[in-house]
């Protein structure tokens, strides 16, 4: 069952992401990396990691893409043309670099796949929310807090970046 | 049962898309999509590796590289808008003040 449910879930995941960079309207993109997050969020269920698949989902598929959509739709961005309308090297190149990348991984991967641990006894134990909580607010306090404060430092600067300088005749 | 190198395997792949993705497309915010869609593959990667060894730390380090991806979407979103209300553009072979 679990076996069936990762298969259903990667073929999702790599389809989504595919379509992801392939499609051509940047609104389809968007809503294709949902997807994307959704299964990534299902896969961390599959790895008992609750906290994190609902997170995942919040976050991700919630605040970031809320954003992401938000800009697009501001920003009016008129379609691309198809990516293979012409054969490009460029589109060649950057293919054979991914293509190599990924051997080079696997490669890796497979040479100390022996080595590599068996599902834990502990695994439905670890990604509680019970479990990440204690330990976030106990060994991880501090490193928490930073994150606070860099969250808002983020909005600052991000408002700081995107508003518009309004010039009145006054203060010209 | 599946082993955890079937899950760092997808997670390479959606890396590998990833960087594809980064390499071929014009749309400044598509990369930025992309550049999530390989911060996302990490954090699969990490995940499979904290729920196999039964240690947390590797969730709280996903946790934390949430927030970061939130707070660098929010930046890198600010850039382009800023980008292009000077540019009207966000095709990013436009962009190229600072190339010489």
């Amino acid at each position: 069952m679990i076996t069936y449910s990762f298969i259903f879930l990667a073929v999702l995941a790599v389809a989504s992401a595919l379509m992801m960079v392939i499609s051509k309207n940047t609104v389809n993109s968007a809503l294709f990396l949902v997807f994307n997050m959704m299964s990534l969020a299902g896969l961390f269920l599959l790895l008992q990691a609750q906290f994190l698949a609902v997170i995942q989902i919040l976050v991700y598929a919630g605040a970031i893409m809320v954003l992401f959509l938000f800009v697009i739709m501001l920003l009016n961005v008129d379609e691309e043309q198809s990516l293979f309308n012409k054969l490009r090297l460029k589109y060649f190149v950057a293919f054979l670099l991914g293509v190599s990348v990924f051997a080079q991984i696997l490669y890796s991967i497979g040479s100390f796949s022996d080595t590599l641990p068996m599902i834990s006894s502990k695994m439905a134990e670890v990604g509680t929310v019970e479990a990440v909580g204690d330990v976030l607010y106990t060994k991880y306090l501090l490193p928490f807090h930073i994150i606070a404060m860099l969250l808002t430092a983020a909005m600052n600067g991000a408002l700081m970046i995107a508003q518009h300088k309004v010039r009145t005749e006054d203060n010209k | 049962m599946i082993g955890i190198d079937w899950f760092l395997a997808l997670s390479a792949l959606l890396f590998c898309i990833g960087i594809v993705g980064v390499l071929i497309r014009k749309n400044a915010i598509v990369i930025f999509m992309c550049v999530e869609l390989m911060l996302n593959a990490v954090n699969l990667s990490l995940v499979s590796f904290s729920s196999h060894y039964g240690n947390i730390d590797g969730q709280i380090l996903v946790f934390f590289s949430l927030a970061i991806a939130a707070a660098e979407a929010v930046v890198g979103l600010a850039i382009i808008i800023a980008i292009f209300r000077n540019n009207l553009s966000v095709d990013i072979s436009n962009i190229n003040l600072l190339r010489w």
